[in-house]
């Protein structure tokens, strides 16, 4: 067995303010896998994110990404973890920040020492992959929230990431956009951790789920024997959507 | 049945600008001119010495700016700017007019007589002064920001190693000012849905507050860009483009700005004397 793209083992964590978050989180994700990230509001699913690429300092237990150990005062080896984990954050506005669309997913690989025209086949890369290369040099402002939504993964996918990490995907957007960034995830190589309520989407998508609850790990399991669980979902403030049901 | 489908045209004025609702990049005026073609950092380069020999012209050699006021709107017109645009735009220097145009009444020294008023002939030298080249300014900087896009005038302080700090927080509050804005409209029609009117001193404080909000809700959309920029490598450099070295031409191109004020300001000097 390869080395899990994804490995944490007893991890807590609390805020400066004593509010503690997670309560000793194991996961281990193996390459290629999608996995979801189910939980309630205030489960630690953001906190946990957060420690993926040492955003958060592990406080206690340990992160690796491929088998690096993630450690936020090793500044060499965090750039490293930061090109092996890409995340996707909610609002998009929020991760586009360069003037136009193509030089914020310029922005990463530049961060990595790429120059010239291997910069500029990475970007159209990732915007090929996502659909948005006509975009290019458009700046993020004018584009729909779909659109700004899938050139935000394209500024993640330039970084030739070992794991994808995206909060909350398919929130605020419309049946096709929603859609469309299903078919471009599914469309991807790379092992995927996607925070989500979406049930749906989730089953879609991932073929494993897990459920964060009190920072902690509650389940972890296929999808579909998650989400089929009528009593574990209610324990854990999850439901699917009315008049949606799962064979 | 199908009646219910039928369209409701309404008669809208077609908005002409631009770029109508990006407020980042408002002033710019979308031209084909060699004005608009040329390097933003040359450009730069050109307004601010041009200025500095127009501020440098004693305000006595009047015939001078004669010549700068007709060589900055023959650029001007070079640079496809309507005249009217141009004037609109120059009356944001009013409020510093106003000052000027008071000097005349306080100061010392020789005074004299100008119909009802009895003016002071330094200050008035100083106010016209502060009027004459203060409007050359005004109206170099607007055929340079109407030809040319805040994103380019940015690159071309960066080129000129403007330290890359103020470049960057500069371009950050060009993408940002429209999501903000964006943020204080949805407040706005929030607070208009329910009834709110702004009429007086006393719904201040609901504007205060909402300023307050939208402040906190910046500032931690700042901190949430900065962990995603983290995520993806920053190390405090933002990329930019490769450096094109100009032709001589082009500089030479750029040049004739200031140089045409300068060539005006010595032949007015040598017949003035």
């Amino acid at each position: 067995m390869s080395t899990p793209s994804l490995e944490i083992k007893e991890l807590a964590f609390a805020y400066p303010d004593g509010n503690q978050a997670l309560f000793g989180v194991n996961l281990s994700i193996n390459k290629g896998e999608r996995v979801a990230l189910l939980g309630p509001n205030g489960a630690g699913k953001t906190t946990l994110v957060m420690h993926m690429n040492g955003i958060h300092p592990t406080a206690q237990g340990s992160v690796r990404i491929a088998g690096e150990l993630v450690d936020a005062k090793n500044k060499d080896s965090l750039k490293q973890i930061r090109a092996k984990v890409g995340i996707v954050f909610q609002d998009p506005d929020d991760q586009l920040f360069m003037p136009t669309v193509g030089e914020d997913v310029a922005f990463g690989p530049y961060n990595m020492g790429k120059r010239g025209e291997e910069l500029d086949a990475i970007v159209k890369n990732a915007l090929d992959l996502v659909g948005m290369a006509e975009f290019k040099d458009r700046p993020p402002h004018h584009l729909s929230f779909g659109q700004r939504r899938r050139v935000a993964v394209a500024t993640v996918l330039a970084m030739k990431p070992e794991i994808l990490v995206l909060d909350e995907p398919s929130s605020n957007l419309d049946p096709a956009s929603r859609r469309e960034l299903a078919d471009i995830l599914r469309s991807l190589d790379i092992t995927m951790v996607m925070v989500t309520h979406d049930l749906p989407y989730a089953n879609e998508l991932c073929e494993r789920a897990v459920i964060l609850k009190g920072g902690i790990i509650v389940a972890d399991g296929s999808t579909h024997n998650i989400l089929t669980n009528k009593a574990l979902l209610e324990a854990n403030r999850l439901e699917l959507p009315v008049g949606f049901s799962i064979q | 049945m199908l009646e219910s489908l039928k369209r409701t045209r309404v008669n809208t004025q077609v908005q002409t600008h631009h770029h109508g609702h990006d407020v980042g990049e408002r002033l710019y005026l979308h031209r084909h001119s060699i004005v608009h073609e040329t390097a933003s950092y040359l450009k730069v380069i050109a307004a601010i010495t041009f200025i500095l020999v127009a501020v440098s012209t004693p305000i006595t050699n009047w015939q001078a700016f004669i010549g700068y006021f007709i060589w900055v709107l023959t650029v001007a017109a070079i640079a496809k700017i309507p005249f009217t645009l141009l004037f609109k735009r120059a009356l944001i220097e009013i409020p510093f007019i106003f000052f000027a145009i008071l000097m005349p009444f306080f100061g010392s020294g020789e005074r004299f007589v100008a119909g009802p008023f009895n003016l002071y002939r330094e200050g008035l030298l100083a106010g016209a002064g502060i009027v004459v080249k203060g409007t050359l300014g005004v109206l170099t900087a607007i055929i340079l920001s109407t030809s040319t896009t805040a994103r380019e005038i940015l690159r071309g302080l960066e080129r000129l190693r403007l330290p890359a700090l103020m470049v960057q927080i500069a371009s950050f509050m060009l993408r940002y000012v429209n999501v903000v804005n964006d943020e204080m409209e949805r407040m706005k029609v929030a607070r208009d849905s329910r009834g709110f009117e702004a009429t007086g001193i006393k719904h201040w404080k609901v504007i205060a507050t909402a300023a307050g909000a939208l402040f906190i809700r910046s500032y931690e959309r700042g901190e949430r860009v900065h962990l995603s920029m983290l995520s993806r490598g920053y190390e405090g450099v933002l990329p930019h483009d490769e450096v094109e070295k100009s032709k001589a031409s082009d500089w030479l191109m750029v040049l004739i700005y200031p140089l045409v004020a300068l060539v005006i300001l010595l032949i007015t000097t040598l017949i003035g004397n």
